[in-house]
């Protein structure tokens, strides 16, 4: 395959050339700049002493005043046997309806430091054609979530946060990496080579966990102009679930609305950025509007 | 490009069976191998010891999220957090005695940080942390055992007089010397490991341990006698009587 | 059950373990190459004034291996912490192996940075600076002067002083002794009339009851407080009291402990003298024999600079004169301290006064008395050390064993060299002075120079050296072995703006770079302890040799080779008159040290009379057994027939080196252990019973003294007492232990000692950082409201070993008017949080 082939063949590509680089790199650019400032903000403070947020992704004080906790590790906590103090409970209340409002695994492509390392692997693993490897059921991560549970309920400790990666990675970044870098290479080979969005998709319970907070969540992302849909597939080669897309893509025939509902949607934006028709776009999950008219589209072609 | 999504309706039920025993055996093994692993993380290294507060490690690793904001309030920059590959369960927060001690602050910061109670916010006097017990392990080279006037431990002692005291024998080898041999109360300990950061031997003879290591257990059955009698201020058994022995006249 | 107390049984058999692994010794002075390779030979710990024995391991010229010497009878074997580390100071990574002098453009600048020259570019740019500062013709025009230390070897204080007071014609030489022990020697002199304790260390295990006057023994004595404590301990009715400003680690062991207010010592003893006196306890028939009253001259000011307005408020500023008076009008005197004022002053109860009392008076227990700094570093310094003797003297409790009030010293030879050399600004050897014509006469025949070369007035003492730098009248200045920028009193208004005056040349000896050094104009790298040989006198009159063991590292030359070295600098023309070349039959031409040194005596032991198998560097230089040389000569002041003054008398050199160090007077071959006492001391005859002989009518002084109030005392600024002092893991500024990383990592770095209420008051929390000032500067520290020492409310304790917290910015440079010792103990503060 030459080059120019290989090139023309990623995803993408046609949207670079519809709304320029930019446009088609938007919500990814965001996401990783989100990400960035997720690490940073909690570095701040410890390279120049003026502290904005303090602790880490797990439990975390910003500005003195507000408190923030991962409610996974807290529900842990709880059926470990802990009786929790308000601080720890507030903060999570808090965090839950944030991401009740922001769509539940907005955590895991916005907030989480793996999914770029994961992206990362997707990324190699197309460019280097690797194909095959271990077929995981995506259900494997609810079982997952509830060995976790089970396993902090029966030893009474903090399970998952023996190997949670999340965590080891964020709170290597910020105090000091020890063999960190080590589950994250694991993460890294596992994706690469073992299994296509492995981790992510369909092993991590911390997503799972988070799916479940999206069952109401509001933000969605909604193909909210399927009629001009082109077929190209891009949207699916891109996204890290793509299960989610067909309902709401394909859903006309069987009357099912634009809105993507699956829990499993990451609210990553990335089927917005590769799409050159623009199907898709942010909305809440309210908005079951579909455009009628194809007539923007057809002006662009 | 990859495959086309799996319809959702794709699924037989021989497949969903087998897929369900797949899943239910893969995360049973490894759910099985984390059990194990937090069994064994609550063996805390005898050296690594708790911040202030800090239960015992089996309810302390229920409680702990591992956020660090203990150590970020530190102070003294004694506390740290574990990283993967210590012998301390991952991000929880230590210190060890013989690097940076805890210097026993009067309001605690480390405490109030604590969002969810792994360190108990009911602890307010520093005095009755429990973060470990010195023992004086080494009676062959503690300087003071030898007769020497080191006693640093001692008097480094936040809570000296009462946390550590001196206990003075004759050193019968100068026939002259008093020995001043340091004796640690547990009532009083904090484990704060001053004394043992600034033991100056190479290796320190005084070491603050885990209050599981470093106690005994007396029998629940026995008391001490000359203490209840203190106690209650009388003999327990009242009106035991003593007959006058028989002696010589030149005795008498 | 909770078990409270862990029991060490097995604290007997640790003891014999150590014991078995302590006993293969080699006998001293035989030092043997043992199995290992180290050769071990006799030393004496470089630290404080108990003089323990240690033994010093060396191999490949490096001291790599320490003992406390198991026969030595100070201490048995035992060290404390810091003596346990010796031969770690001596090779702290700084040490100093090259003369630094301040330069810029390759030239001397006073404001230049300091760079490595060669010893002869040193002694060049010092001879002349001194040089310059030298009138042959008129003495009070000559603006040279040394400062120098209780940490000397009996030879190095004994050269120095003799290079400037016979050579260079200037007795503006003082040690560092003077901010330790001067007032102790004032009282001695005033009380006895010869200097140093009566009793000796037995005394520890003779006493029924010890009573510390400001002494933390525990902490600053640590071998004589273990065997105080092992006598409390195993004598039935032994009783410890304790008495300070400030509650520390001796009251531990105290039965009676006592906070007083400071200065109201002066009080306590005049009170314990009255209950003596009322309850008719004293002993008649010593009184009769052996004391006579005395009342001394009051309001004598606070040995502040001239213009002070306390100074100009004193009726009669630093007199010291002391009148004859009866008995009954002693009596009368002290009668005014009633133990309610006692009381009313001190703020002790009167129960614990009254104990106190009843124990000086009780005639069948033996007292032994001990103190420091408490009672030395004092603006009365002198008369509280005589307000002790009175209370010892009326009782007749001196000089036989366990009745001994006895003076500690803080340095490894405060008594041997600072005192018995003739170190001090108005002394020369063997307690002669240079008022007294007689004496220089001795002194001058001795040294084979002119009388009149030996200047009559005493020379500037410790402090007014500063106050004399400062004001440019003393431009030549030698500090050697001691650390006094960080030592010395007030050093933001004196200390240092006396070193970098434009007008000054300051020289400093010193291994390590320490605050004096670097304040200088030139550092000379010196050798230190077991790099030369070297005799100390502890506090109990006892005289300990050792010979060099190692070679001092890099160009680094001992105290003695650089002050015998620098006097070949000059000749007779540039220091002495043209009448007393004349009178003196020397060439013009002749150096001083041809005249001091080479002089037939100093020279007189030839190198074949050293050890076989260690090094002199000294003596290999100038080609005579130097150490022994002067030694003799110093003997001639104190052992040779028709000396000035008796009671001095000292073994012979070799004798010395053969010894595990012997209590002077050494005669017929033996120690003298109490003075003054027939049957323990030759100079007292058969029948005299009790005689001090230092006073020409045999009889000692009681001389009263009133309370008078101190310099400063707090006021609503200033609203606290600041104590200074030392700490056990550290020994004075830290120059050695703090070079020793397990000493520092023990006690890193200074705090202010609080009362948790005086911090809460002040918003403070333990471990706060905050700011001590006084009238004369502030130092940033932290505030320790836990710990060992307990201060009372109004008072603050603050150790000065931390170079980095200069506590002696904040100190006062008042001193006793009479003994010219700087009042580190009070003066008053304020802290507020940093």
């Amino acid at each position: 395959m030459s080059a120019d082939t290989k090139k023309a063949n990623r995803p993408g590509t046609e949207a670079i050339t519809e709304k320029g680089w930019l446009s088609a790199h938007k919500w990814l650019l965001l996401r990783r700049l989100a990400q960035a400032t997720f690490v940073l903000l909690f570095l701040i403070g410890p390279l120049t002493g003026f502290w904005i947020v303090k602790g880490n992704m797990a439990s975390s004080l910003t500005l003195d005043i507000l408190p923030l906790t991962d409610p996974f590790i807290l529900i842990q906590s709880f059926v470990a046997g802990h009786v929790l103090e308000m601080t720890a409970m507030v903060g999570a209340a808090i965090v839950t309806i944030a991401y009740l409002l922001l769509g539940g695994r907005s955590y895991c492509s916005w907030a989480c430091p793996i999914n770029p390392i994961t992206d990362l692997a997707h990324w190699l693993r197309q460019r280097l054609g690797i194909k095959g490897g271990m077929q995981i059921s995506r259900q494997t991560r609810y079982w997952v979530m509830a060995m976790v549970l089970a396993s902090s309920a029966l030893t009474g400790a903090i399970a998952w946060e023996l190997i949670n990666p999340i965590t080891i990675l964020h709170r290597g970044i910020i105090f000091g990496v020890g063999l960190a870098w080590t589950v994250v290479l694991a993460i890294f080979l596992f994706d690469l080579f073992v299994s296509r969005r492995g981790w992510c998709s369909h092993l991590c319970p911390v997503g799972a966990f988070y799916s479940i907070i999206a069952i109401p969540s509001v933000l969605r992302v909604s193909a909210q102009n399927r009629a001009v849909c082109n077929d190209c597939m891009d949207c699916y080669a891109v996204c890290p679930e793509p299960h989610v897309i067909s309902p709401a893509l394909k859903g006309e025939a069987k009357n099912i609305g634009p809105v993507i509902q699956s829990p499993n949607c990451t609210n990553c934006g990335r089927c917005i950025d590769v799409c050159a028709p623009m199907v898709f776009t942010f909305t809440n999950r309210f908005n079951t509007k579909v455009s009628e008219s194809p007539s923007r589209v057809m002006e662009a072609a | 490009m990859s495959k086309a999504p799996k319809s959702s309706g794709g699924v037989n039920r021989r497949q969903f069976l087998a897929d369900t025993a797949k899943a239910a055996c893969g995360v049973g093994a490894v759910g099985l191998g984390i059990s194990l692993y937090a069994d064994d993380a609550k063996a805390l290294p005898a050296t690594a010891l708790r911040p202030p507060g800090a239960g015992p490690e089996s309810h302390f690793l229920s409680a702990c999220v591992r956020c660090g904001l203990c150590v970020r309030d530190c102070p003294y920059d004694t506390l740290r957090l574990a990283k993967l590959g210590e012998r301390v369960t991952v991000g929880t927060p230590y210190f060890v005695a013989r690097e940076v001690p805890c210097e026993m602050c009067d309001d605690i910061p480390c405490v109030p940080a604590c969002p969810t109670g792994a360190l108990d916010h009911a602890l307010t006097d520093i005095n009755k942390a429990r973060m470990g017990l010195a023992v004086l392990i080494d009676h062959e080279t503690c300087l003071n055992f030898l007769g020497l006037r080191c006693d640093v431990c001692y008097r480094v002692c936040p809570v000296i007089d009462k946390a550590i005291t001196l206990e003075q024998h004759a050193n019968l080898r100068t026939g002259k010397h008093a020995m001043f041999i340091p004796v640690v109360h547990s009532e009083h300990c904090t484990g704060c490991g001053k004394c043992e950061r600034s033991c100056v031997l190479e290796e320190a003879a005084i070491k603050v341990l885990p209050h599981r290591l470093a106690k005994g257990a007396l029998g629940a059955h026995y008391r001490l006698g000359w203490e209840e009698k203190a106690k209650a201020g009388h003999e327990l058994v009242p009106g035991i009587i003593d007959l006058p022995d028989r002696m010589p006249e030149v005795v008498r | 059950m909770k078990l409270t107390r862990r029991d060490f049984i097995k604290t007997n058999a640790a003891v014999a373990a150590a014991t078995a692994a302590g006993v293969t010794l080699p006998g001293i002075n035989k030092a043997e190459a043992a199995a290992d390779g180290i050769r071990w030979d006799k030393g004496v710990c470089r630290y404080c004034g108990t003089g323990c024995g240690v033994l010093v391991g060396t191999r490949d010229g490096k001291v790599v291996a320490s003992q406390g010497d198991p026969d030595a009878p100070v201490n048995k074997g035992l060290n404390c912490i810091k003596g346990y580390f010796l031969p770690k100071i001596m090779y702290g990574e700084d040490r100093l192996t090259k003369p630094l002098l301040r330069m810029k453009n390759g030239k001397f600048d006073k404001n230049g940075e300091f760079a490595p020259v060669s010893w002869d570019q040193a002694f060049d740019i010092m001879a002349e600076k001194f040089k310059a500062a030298i009138n042959p013709e008129d003495p009070q025009a000559t603006r040279v002067g040394m400062f120098g230390s209780g940490q000397w070897t009996i030879w190095e204080g004994y050269a120095a002083a003799k290079f400037f007071k016979a050579g260079l014609r200037s007795n503006n030489i003082d040690p560092n002794a003077r901010h330790c022990m001067a007032s102790a020697v004032g009282a001695f002199m005033r009380g006895f009339g010869i200097d140093e304790p009566m009793g000796c260390y037995d005394d520890l295990e003779h006493a029924d009851v010890f009573v510390l006057w400001g002494a933390n023994m525990a902490e600053m004595h640590p071998i004589l407080w273990s065997r105080l404590t092992n006598t409390r301990l195993t004598k039935p009715g032994c009783e410890v009291h304790v008495l300070s400003t400030f509650e520390h680690r001796s009251f531990e062991l105290a039965d009676n402990g006592m906070i007083f207010t400071p200065q109201s010592d002066l009080a306590i003893l005049n009170y314990i003298a009255n209950y003596i006196i009322q309850n008719k306890a004293y002993n008649q028939d010593f009184i009769d024999k052996h004391v006579n009253f005395n009342a001394t001259t009051t309001d004598i000011g606070y040995g502040l600079r001239d213009e002070h307005p306390l100074q100009k408020a004193a009726k009669n500023p630093n007199k010291g004169k002391f009148n004859k008076i009866s008995f009954e009008e002693y009596a009368k005197a002290v009668s005014e301290y009633t133990l309610e004022k006692a009381v009313e002053l001190s703020g002790v109860p009167a129960e614990q006064l009254e104990r106190l009392a009843k124990a000086y008076a009780d005639p069948k227990k033996k007292v032994s008395s001990y103190w420091t700094m408490g009672f030395n570093q004092h603006t009365r310094g002198v008369w509280v050390n005589g307000l002790l003797y009175n209370v010892h003297l009326l009782m007749g409790k001196i000089s036989e064993p366990g009745n001994s009030p006895f003076s500690l010293t803080g340095q490894p030879s405060a008594c041997g060299t600072a005192r018995e050399v003739g170190t001090f600004a108005h002394r020369l050897p063997a307690d002669l002075v240079v008022m007294n014509e007689k004496h220089r006469a001795f002194a001058a025949k001795t040294w084979k120079i002119p009388v009149e070369v030996i200047p009559p007035k005493p020379g500037f003492h410790a402090v007014l050296q500063h106050r004399m730098l400062k004001d440019g009248k003393l431009n030549a200045y030698w500090v050697q072995c001691t650390n006094n920028m960080q030592a010395a009193p007030n050093m933001n208004e004196e200390g240092y703006p006396g070193y970098r005056n434009e007008a000054n040349f300051i020289v400093v000896s010193d291994p390590y770079p320490t605050v004096t050094a670097t304040s200088a104009d030139l550092i000379l790298p010196t050798a230190m302890w077991m790099e030369k040989e070297g005799a100390y006198g502890n506090a109990e009159r006892r005289t300990q040799f050792w010979r060099q063991q190692v070679d001092a590292p890099g160009e680094a030359k001992s105290d003695i080779w650089q002050v015998v070295e620098f006097s070949k600098r000059f000749q007779l023309k540039d220091v002495w008159s043209k009448d007393m070349i004349a009178k003196s039959g020397y060439s013009a031409d002749k150096s001083l040290y041809e005249v001091l040194f080479a002089n037939g005596q100093v020279n007189k032991f030839g190198l074949d009379q050293l050890q076989k198998g260690h090094n002199n560097s000294e003596s290999k230089d100038f080609g005579f057994y130097l150490q022994k040389g002067i030694f003799e000569e110093y003997r001639m002041f104190n052992s040779a027939e028709g000396i000035p003054k008796k009671g001095h008398e000292m073994a012979e050199f070799e004798v010395y080196h053969n010894a595990r160090g012997l209590r002077w007077p050494v005669i017929d071959g033996k120690e003298t252990l109490w003075r003054f006492r027939e049957g323990y001391d030759p100079h007292v005859k058969a029948g005299e019973g009790v005689k001090f002989y230092g006073k020409p009518d045999g009889k000692a002084a009681i001389i009263f003294a009133p309370y008078e109030p101190p310099a400063e005392s707090p006021d609503k600024e200033y609203d606290l007492w600041l104590s200074t002092g030392r700490v056990l893991e550290h020994w004075h500024s830290g120059s050695m232990t703090r070079r020793v990383p397990e000493l520092h990592r023990a006690y890193p770095s200074a705090q202010v000692y609080m009362h948790p209420d005086d911090a809460e008051a002040r918003g403070l929390k333990r471990g706060d950082a905050i700011k001590i000032s006084t009238r004369r500067g502030e130092v940033l520290t932290r505030v320790e409201t836990r710990g060992r020492n307990k201060p009372p409310v109004g008072l603050v304790f603050m150790p000065w070993f931390d170079e980095s917290q200069l506590t002696n910015k904040l100190t006062l440079d008042a001193t006793d008017p009479l003994s010219k010792e700087t009042d580190f103990k009070k003066c008053a503060c304020k802290v507020v949080k940093a």
